[in-house]
C-alpha cells in the first residue's frame, strides 16, 4: 500500500474568504507577522497495488474531475515515500 | 499586459504606432478607431482596458439601447415612480412614507462556467445595487432556466446554482421569496440565472450615484481588489463561448457573503449619518465602471491614484486593477470633513476603506499610477457615450411556418381515461412539478417578515409591523410563448406577473425586467428582441406600470442555436395590510370554486403540447390587458373585502394545474363540473390568459357575484372544495395521494 496526497488550493487570483478570516484572527490572538493566509484541502489516498504511472494518471484524472473544481482551484499530486508514511504513523 | 516603460498618457502620445490588443479585449476595429478619435491619440493600456469593458455589450447596452428607449418614451404617468431608469435601481413609492427599490439582473454566463459562485455572486451584485440606492435589502427572488431536466449537465449546473443562491442569501440573512424554475432543451449550455432583490427605505433616504462638489473624496471600501473576473464583462458576457479560447476564459469571481453583510450594515450606517454624497457599487467592469459613472453623473471630473487601491495580489497591473471584478466592493463620494467619520464607521464594521481620489472641478477623469498619468479621458465618453448600434433585424423566415404549425390541431385525448393519464403526466412533468426540493434549500422566513413565498403566486414581505403595509413581487417569463410571437410573449409575461401580484391581493405598481436573448448580430434574434421590447413597453403603458429598470443579457447561444427569446418580467405590488393577503391553498371544504375570465381553445406553446406531443408551434394565447386590469381589480377588492379565501392565477398547465396545486397545498380536494359551452379538455388544459380561480365562502357568494356582474367580469361557478381527490364530474377522479406522488416526486427523482 502506498499513499498519494492530493493538495487542492484555490487559484492564486481567487478570493479565499476562509483564509482571510484566519489571517484576520491571528493578530487578535497575539500571533503577529503573518501577512497572508490561504487555506486548502488535502486528500490522502491509500492506493491498492503499485503506484506506477498508470495509477498516477488515474489519480490525476480523479483529482481533476472530482476532488478539485478546476475552474477555481489548482491541485498537485504527490506520492508519499514509505518512510514518510511510517513517520506520520508514529 | 504590463509593459515597460509605464504606458502613460505622454508615452501614448509619443508612441502612436504601438499596437494594442484591442481585438483580444473584445473591441471591434471601428470601435477602436473611435476611441483614438475621441482621445486624439492612441489610448494607453489602462484607457483601453476601461473603454473595452465599458463599451462591451454587457455594460454599454450598445445593441439594445435604441430599443430600450421605448421604456422611457412610452412610460405611463405614475405618481408612484420616485426614481426611474438609469440609476442603480428604480425606486417606487409604496405609501406611508416608504419607498421600495427593486431590480432583476442576469448572471447567466458566469453561472454556467462555475454554477455555485456564479449564482452566488449574482445575488451579491443585485443586493449591492439595492444598497447603493440607500435601501435595506429585504428579500431576493431567483428566476432560473436550465436545459432538459434529465440532461446530465443540468445535474451539474442546477444543484450548484441552487446551492450558490441559497448559500449566499442565507448567509446574508435575506429571505428568498419567489422566482421560477423552468427546464427546456434550448437552455442547454446557456442556463439563465436571473436574480432579483427588493429593498425598503424611507423617502428621504434615496441616494443617487453621482460625484459632485470639487474636493470631495472618493473612497473605495469593502474587499481588496484581486485578479478575479478580469475582463469578465467584455469577454465573458459579450461573446459566445465557442469564440473564447480557453486562455481567454477569465477567472471566476468568488463571493464572500459575510463581507457583503458588513458592507450592507456599514453603508446603511453611513447613509443614516448623511455622510455620503454619491455612491456606486462595483459590479461588472469594477473600478472602470464605478469611477467613470460616478464622474460622468456628477458635475465635475475626478482624479484617482490607483496605487492607493488595496490589493490582494501586489503583482496586478494597473489595467488589471481597473478591470478586476472582485466582489463586495463599493465606491462612495464623501465631503472632506466627513471622511474621518466615514472611515471610522468602516473600521467599526471591519471593512477596509481607502481614499483613492477626489472630485475635481475639471471635466476629466484622470488616473495615476506610480506617479504617471495613465488615464485622461472625458468620463462621459467611457460611461454613457459608447457606441450605439442600429443592428439590422428581420422577422425570421421560419416564423410563419412555426405559427402555421397549429397546436390546436394536435390529437387530443379521445377518452376520459386518456385525459386523466395526460393530466397526471402534465402535473408530473419537470416544468409543472413541485419545485419544493429546490426552493426548500432557500431560507424563506429569515427576518420574520415573509408573508408569502413560493409556491405562492407572488412573494410578499411585510414592510411595517404596525400598519401591516407590505409589498409583493412576482417574476414570470415564458420562452415558448415568446418564440411563437415575441411581442405577445413579452406581454404575456407581463400579464402573468401582474396577475400573480393581484392574485395575492396586492396592487401592481411597477415593473423591472431581465431580457435574455441570443446574439444581437443575428437579425432574427434582434427582431425577437425588438418585438419583445415593443410589446413590453406597450403593455406597461396600457397597464399603467412603468418599467423602473432592468438588465439585458445577449449572446445566450451556443453556435447557431439561440435560446428561446426569454423576457423575464418582475412586477412589484403593494398591499395595505398583509393580513388581507390571499393564499393559493384551498382553505375550507364547502367553499365554492369560481373561474374568472374567458376560456378559449388556446394550446400554442402550452405545457400540454410540450408534455404530451413535444410540440412547439401555433400562436400563443391572446392578450387582453384591459381584461387583466379588470381581473386584478376584482381580485384586489375581493381580497380586501374578505370575499375570497384562496386564489390562484391560471397560466402554463391551465386550470387543472392550478386546481391541483391549490388542492395539494391545502390538503383538500375539489369536485369540478365542466361548464356549459366548454369541453373537458379545453376547460382543463387551455392556457387562455386573463384568468384565475377563486374559492368563495358560501356566505360571500351573492356579494362576490354581484361585484363581478357589476364590473362585467365573467365568473363561472365550476365546482366546490371538497374531499380528498380532484374529481372532474363525468370524466375522472385523481386522489390527492396519487397527485402528490406525481407532482412532488419528479424533481427529487431527477436531481436529488
Amino acid at each position: 500500500m502506498a499513499r498519494v496526497v492530493v493538495d487542492v488550493m484555490l487559484k492564486p487570483e481567487i478570493l479565499d474568504p476562509q483564509g482571510q478570516a484566519v489571517q484576520r484572527a491571528l493578530p487578535r490572538l497575539g500571533f503577529d507577522g503573518i501577512s497572508d493566509v490561504r487555506q486548502g484541502k488535502r486528500f490522502e489516498l491509500e492506493v491498492d497495488g503499485p503506484v506506477d504511472e498508470a495509477a498516477l494518471a488515474r489519480i490525476h484524472d480523479l483529482a481533476e474531475s472530482f476532488l478539485a473544481n478546476t475552474v477555481i482551484e489548482d491541485f498537485t499530486v504527490k506520492v508519499e515515500e514509505a518512510a514518510e508514511v511510517a513517520e506520520a504513523a508514529k | 499586459m504590463s509593459r515597460t516603460p509605464l504606458d502613460t498618457v505622454e508615452h501614448a502620445a509619443a508612441t502612436p504606432d504601438v499596437e494594442l490588443p484591442w481585438a483580444e479585449l473584445g473591441l471591434k476595429k471601428d470601435e477602436y478607431e473611435r476611441i483614438v478619435e475621441i482621445l486624439g491619440r492612441r489610448p494607453t493600456g489602462a484607457e483601453l482596458a476601461m473603454y473595452s469593458v465599458m463599451w462591451s455589450e454587457h455594460c454599454s447596452y450598445k445593441s439594445s439601447k435604441v430599443h430600450l428607449r421605448q421604456f422611457g418614451e412610452k412610460a405611463p404617468q405614475s405618481d408612484a415612480m420616485l426614481v426611474g431608469i438609469g440609476e442603480n435601481a428604480g425606486v417606487v413609492d409604496v405609501g406611508q412614507g416608504y419607498a421600495v427599490t427593486f431590480k432583476v439582473e442576469s448572471h447567466n454566463h458566469p453561472s454556467y462556467v462555475e454554477p455555485y459562485q456564479g449564482a452566488a455572486t449574482g445575488v451579491g451584485g443585485i443586493v449591492r445595487d439595492i444598497i447603493a440606492m440607500g435601501a435595506r435589502p429585504v428579500a431576493v427572488v431567483d428566476p432560473l432556466r436550465f436545459g432538459a431536466a434529465d440532461h446530465p449537465d443540468t445535474k451539474r449546473v442546477l444543484p450548484g446554482v441552487v446551492a450558490g443562491i441559497g448559500g449566499y442569501g442565507n448567509c446574508l440573512g435575506l429571505p428568498n421569496i419567489g422566482g421560477e424554475v423552468v427546464f427546456d432543451a434550448c437552455y442547454q449550455g446557456n442556463p439563465l440565472v436571473n436574480a432579483g432583490a427588493i429593498g425598503v427605505m424611507r423617502h428621504e433616504d434615496i441616494h443617487l450615484a453621482k460625484a459632485s462638489g470639487a474636493g470631495n473624496k472618493v473612497i473605495l471600501y469593502g474587499a481588496r481588489t484581486g485578479g478575479d473576473g478580469i475582463g469578465g464583462a467584455s469577454i465573458l458576457a459579450s461573446e459566445t463561448f465557442d469564440d473564447a479560447k480557453p486562455s481567454k476564459r477569465p477567472a471566476v469571481q468568488v463571493g464572500d457573503p459575510f463581507q457583503e453583510k458588513l458592507l450592507i450594515e456599514c453603508t446603511l450606517e453611513a447613509f443614516r449619518e448623511k455622510l455620503v454624497v454619491g455612491i456606486q457599487d462595483l459590479g461588472a467592469a469594477g473600478l472602470s465602471c464605478a469611477t467613470s459613472e460616478l464622474a460622468s453623473n456628477g458635475s465635475g471630473g475626478m482624479r484617482v491614484t490607483l496605487d492607493d487601491v488595496p490589493l490582494r495580489d501586489s503583482t496586478l497591473s494597473p489595467e488589471e486593477i481597473l478591470m478586476s471584478e472582485s466582489q463586495e466592493r463599493m465606491c462612495a463620494v464623501v465631503e472632506p470633513e466627513k471622511v474621518d467619520r466615514f472611515l471610522e464607521i468602516c473600521d467599526k464594521w471591519d471593512v477596509i476603506a481607502t481614499v483613492i481620489g477626489e472630485v475635481t472641478d475639471g471635466d476629466r477623469l484622470e488616473i495615476y499610477w506610480h506617479g504617471g498619468k495613465i488615464v485622461d479621458v472625458d468620463p462621459r465618453t467611457v460611461a454613457h457615450e459608447g457606441p450605439v448600434y442600429e443592428r439590422p433585424y428581420a422577422r425570421p423566415d421560419w416564423q410563419d411556418a412555426l405559427q402555421a404549425d397549429d397546436a390546436n390541431a394536435l390529437p387530443r385525448p379521445a377518452t376520459s381515461e386518456e385525459l386523466k393519464d395526460q393530466v397526471l403526466k402534465l402535473v408530473a412533468s419537470p416544468n409543472q412539478a413541485s419545485k419544493k426540493w429546490i426552493t426548500s434549500q432557500y431560507d424563506h422566513f429569515v427576518q420574520g417578515n415573509t408573508v408569502l413565498a413560493q409556491p405562492e403566486d407572488s412573494g410578499m414581505i411585510r414592510v411595517d409591523e404596525e400598519t401591516g403595509l407590505g409589498v409583493a413581487i412576482a417574476t414570470d417569463g415564458n420562452g415558448r410563448y415568446a418564440k411563437l410571437d415575441p411581442y405577445t410573449g413579452a406581454q404575456l409575461a407581463l400579464a402573468e406577473a401582474y396577475r400573480n401580484v393581484a392574485t395575492t391581493g396586492a396592487r401592481p405598481l411597477a415593473v423591472s425586467d431581465c431580457l435574455n436573448f441570443g446574439s444581437p448580430e443575428d437579425p432574427a434574434v434582434m427582431w425577437q428582441f425588438a418585438e419583445a421590447v415593443r410589446g413590453l413597453a406597450d403593455g406597461c403603458l396600457q397597464l399603467g406600470t412603468p418599467v423602473t429598470g432592468g438588465n439585458v443579457s445577449l449572446y445566450n447561444q451556443t453556435g447557431e442555436a439561440a435560446i428561446h427569446p426569454t423576457p423575464v418580467v418582475a412586477v412589484l405590488g403593494v398591499i395595505d395590510d398583509v393580513a388581507r393577503r390571499t393564499p393559493v391553498a384551498f382553505q375550507e371544504e364547502g367553499q365554492l370554486l369560481y373561474l374568472l375570465g374567458d376560456t378559449r381553445e388556446e394550446f400554442g406553446g402550452s405545457a400540454w403540447s410540450q408534455v404530451v406531443h413535444d410540440h412547439l408551434g401555433g400562436l400563443p394565447p391572446q392578450v387582453d390587458l384591459e381584461r387583466e386590469r379588470l381581473l386584478a381589480e376584482i381580485l384586489i377588492s375581493a381580497s380586501r373585502d374578505g370575499m375570497i379565501d384562496s386564489a390562484h392565477d391560471l397560466s402554463d398547465g391551465g386550470l387543472v394545474q392550478a386546481v391541483v396545486e391549490s388542492a395539494l397545498l391545502g390538503g383538500v380536494g375539489a369536485r369540478l363540473v365542466v361548464p356549459d359551452g366548454l369541453d373537458a379538455f379545453t376547460f382543463l388544459l387551455s392556457e387562455s390568459a386573463g384568468r384565475a380561480i377563486v374559492a368563495v365562502p358560501r356566505s360571500e357568494e351573492v356579494r362576490f357575484n354581484d361585484m363581478c356582474g357589476a364590473r362585467g367580469l365573467p365568473a363561472t361557478r365550476i365546482g366546490v372544495v371538497d374531499g380528498d381527490a380532484v374529481e372532474v364530474q363525468g370524466e375522472f377522479s385523481l386522489s390527492l395521494a396519487e397527485l402528490r406522488e406525481a407532482h412532488e416526486g419528479t424533481i427529487p427523482a431527477l436531481l436529488a
